[in-house]
């Protein structure tokens, strides 16, 4: 049940991205960077990078749950394909707001809030994370090579989760250190950008470590939990548009002298379709409740949707495609966009296959 | 004193089930659900029965029976929210499984929606009291799915009706009491105008009750053939041929009830996640690997954690599902989608415990027997999409009555039923 001031929120941000994100436009931001980190600082405005830091911090929410008000954006995103690091600057403001010290919650949070300053994430999604941090004269050395990290060549700061010989730990990387770089990919996504960022015996001062063992694991657990359920709110509302077109065009598009969903072999697909989305709007909800509750069950239904929703949201959009026949493998038509959307976030942060891990190993340990 | 309001009331009813049910109801343990899976003796499904009874007994007098029954009626008049409250409750308890569905939903729900004053009053306490069990007289041999196509026919009598026919797959009639029945009153008109609801005694003479066997061995399910029986016209529920309105409503609450959305069933919460013996379907097939030894292995691991994935999803469905519904955000249609994914997730669980059971599932020692019923529910998996209403008719449900697509064209809805095409009557 969303609340009145929640529906508002979603309200004001559906209108603006209706405009900022119509067919025309998505295609325009696609190809402009600039007018991608305009969209981003207006939207900052709409409270998009506040909800999930404290108001101590200088974040704040609509409704009690933070998360929960974040997951409704969240479906929007997915509806509208929109450009705009939502998930990574959430997960960084998250974690400096949990975790960071005054001093790199002064120097970073307030850009992050309005908008101006970009952060990012790396998690491991379920595996060993791929850097390595040592102790070192200073501080800590860190090496390793993340692939892909969301708007890594716009981020000033990476959130990193790193293997140590102690466990694992949570560091905040500048961009501006020695040793940092990052190499722009190509990818699937139209407007989201990511990269490759390389650390080559980064050094960063004691003060870069945000949560050491045993608590590193604890905190990139809850990250990776926020992470799943935001991406599962995105991917259900990107099949959720999706799946509106495609009711919109069978009960418009005649054959053989009837419209398409007059046919009952289409009226089954489009129920099975109808039956997983409506799961992966249901998980997705859920999962944030238990997350926001942060109970003994919020790791298993993190995983759970984030598991449910990488499996069902393509095949529903794919199905989707497969209903609009030719046009539906177009650039022309939207659901390609959509398509993209759910595709993309399925591996990042943990895909199918590591989730499914991932509870199993919760249920041993009685989650 | 803290003011009353709809939370502290629900809190305070939480605390109240919860220590009433610690203080009188048994907590469940291995042996008692297996034995509500396994095939019985006739001694012991009439024992269970009893013994079912016995604990809706204990249920209405620690007044916790028909939560949303109207309290005119026998029950507690409270809400959705509080037969909630009391699903989570439960869990784990020993609980009248059996006396849920169809008993309290459909039979009582339709009771309660259609029936008269002196109907409800004369029915709706026994059965919240355990002294009557029902069952649903819909199938028959000459089709399930087209449920409106009934040729079971009652003709008016004075006072009475005659009914004469058969139906098909009534789980459980032959240890019943009482049963909802659809029947012709009119073979002149188009199919659907010519249906009347009535309630009938099953143990009277003139109607014959047939065990039908299935492949795992069970025998619960009955045909009844029916010979002249007479039913007084005050055992009729609703209007003369107006039947088909108590009839979509009568699916409707049998797909809640499935999907675990009704507000007359008292089972856990956890129960619409698939059927298990420990609550948690994750929990049960990590201990079956574990006694495979597989547990260590990728492949079962990626089984287990997909049937829990799926178990956790049912469960976030259909408390969707339900809320929609009560809400008027979804039409009542919309259990449909919840019965669809309870099928295709059973058909699914049934198929990865199957999987991770191994050799064992097809041959095995009585120690092992356990194992081997994983076999023998894999070869019935398909009864989780048949039983209660078909996927492929929730399917047209959802695609026409949810999404509003064009019905599909019928050479029966507008014929006289008396012209339609049949399949011939086999005894």
């Amino acid at each position: 049940m969303v609340t009145a001031e929640q529906a508002a929120l979603v309200d004001v941000s559906r209108k603006f991205l209706d405009t900022a994100c119509s067919s025309t436009r998505i295609r325009e931001l696609a190809d402009d960077p600039d007018a991608t980190a305009r969209f981003w600082r207006e939207g900052a405005a709409l409270g998009w990078t506040s909800l999930l830091v404290s108001e101590a911090d200088g974040g704040g929410c609509v409704s009690d749950s933070g998360l929960g008000d974040l997951t409704l954006i969240a479906t929007e995103f997915g509806r509208h394909a929109a450009p705009g690091p939502l998930l990574a600057a959430n997960l960084a403001a998250a974690a400096l707001s949990r975790h960071g010290t005054a001093d790199q919650k002064r120097q970073a949070l307030g850009g992050l809030l309005d908008g101006s300053l970009i952060g990012t994430a790396w998690l491991g999604g379920g595996k060993a994370s791929p850097v390595r941090a040592t102790a070192s004269a200073g501080g800590c050395r860190l090496s390793g090579h993340l692939t892909p990290v969301e708007a890594a060549a716009d981020a000033g700061y990476f959130i990193v989760a790193a293997g140590t010989d102690a466990g694992t730990a949570l560091f905040c990387v500048p961009a501006s250190a020695d040793g940092v770089t990052v190499e722009p990919l190509h990818s699937l996504d139209l407007t989201r950008r990511f990269g490759a960022v390389r650390l080559d015996d980064v050094d960063l001062p004691d003060s870069a470590l945000m949560a050491g063992p045993p608590d590193g694991a604890r905190a990139v657990a809850w990250l990776t939990d926020l992470a799943c359920v935001v991406q599962a709110a995105e991917m259900a509302g990107a099949a959720d548009r999706a799946f509106e077109l495609a009711v919109d065009w069978a009960l418009h598009r005649f054959s053989f002298g009837r419209t398409l969903a007059s046919y009952q072999a289409i009226k089954h697909r489009y129920a099975d379709m109808k039956t997983w989305l409506e799961a992966c709007h249901a998980i997705a909800g859920s999962a944030a409740r238990a997350v926001g509750e942060g109970g003994d069950d919020a790791s298993r239904m993190a995983s759970a949707a984030k598991a449910h929703v990488s499996h069902y949201g393509p095949e529903i959009v794919h199905e989707c495609v497969q209903m609009l026949g030719g046009i539906g493998v177009t650039s022309d038509h939207d659901v390609h966009l959509y398509l993209r959307r759910v595709v993309v976030n399925v591996p990042i942060h943990g895909g199918v296959a590591e989730h499914h891990e991932r509870v199993t190993a919760l249920l041993q340990r009685g989650r | 004193m803290i003011a009353a309001g709809p939370d502290t009331d629900l809190e305070a009813y939480r605390l109240r089930a919860r220590a009433w049910l610690a203080e009188n109801m048994r907590r469940l343990d291995a042996t008692s659900v297996r034995d509500g899976l396994t095939e019985t003796t006739d001694e012991q499904a009439v024992e269970r029965t009893s013994h079912a009874r016995r604990l809706q007994r204990k249920l209405f007098d620690g007044g916790f029976a028909g939560i949303c029954v109207p309290v005119e009626y026998g029950g507690q008049g409270l809400t959705f929210d509080h037969q909630r409250v009391f699903n989570e409750e439960i869990e784990g308890y020993e609980m009248p499984a059996t006396l849920q569905v169809p008993t309290m939903s459909p039979c009582a729900a339709v009771i309660l929606d259609f029936g008269t004053d002196e109907q409800k009053r004369r029915h709706i306490p026994p059965i919240l009291r355990g002294e009557a069990v029902w069952v649903q007289m819909l199938s028959e041999p000459s089709g399930g799915s087209d449920v409106a196509g009934a040729l079971t026919t009652a003709v008016r009598d004075g006072d009475h009706w005659i009914v004469n026919g058969s139906k098909v797959w009534t789980s459980g009639a032959w240890r019943s009491d009482w049963a909802l029945l659809l029947a012709r009153t009119n073979w002149d008109v188009p199919k659907h105008q010519g249906l009347t609801v009535f309630m009938i005694a099953i143990h009277q003479p003139g109607i014959e009750i047939r065990r039908i066997p299935m492949l795992n061995g069970a025998n619960d399910f009955c045909q009844e053939y029916m010979t002249d029986v007479r039913i007084p016209d005050s055992d009729r529920i609703g209007d003369v041929d107006a039947g088909w309105t108590v009839g979509r409503r009568w699916m409707y609450h049998e797909r809640a009830a499935k999907a675990g959305g009704s507000i007359y069933v008292s089972r856990p919460a956890s129960s619409t996640g698939g059927q298990s013996v420990s609550g948690g379907v994750g929990r049960d097939l990590v201990a079956l690997a574990e006694r495979m030894g597989t547990i260590d292995d990728g492949p079962a691991r990626q089984l287990i954690g997909e049937a829990e994935t799926m178990s956790v999803v049912g469960r976030a469905l259909s408390t969707r599902i339900a809320e929609g519904v009560q809400s008027g955000a979804f039409t009542d249609q919309a259990a449909a989608i919840a019965r669809i994914y309870n099928g295709m997730m059973e058909t699914r669980l049934a198929t990865i415990a199957f999987e991770l059971s191994g050799r064992g599932a097809v041959a095995w020692t009585e120690a092992d027997a356990d194992v081997g019923d994983r076999g023998i529910a894999f070869l019935m998996r398909q009864r989780h999409c048949i039983g209660g209403g078909t996927i492929e008719m929730s399917r047209n449900a959802v695609g026409e009555r949810v999404l509003g697509f064009p019905r599909d064209a019928t050479p029966d809805r507008d014929r006289p039923f008396r012209e339609v095409q049949r399949n011939a009557l086999a005894r």
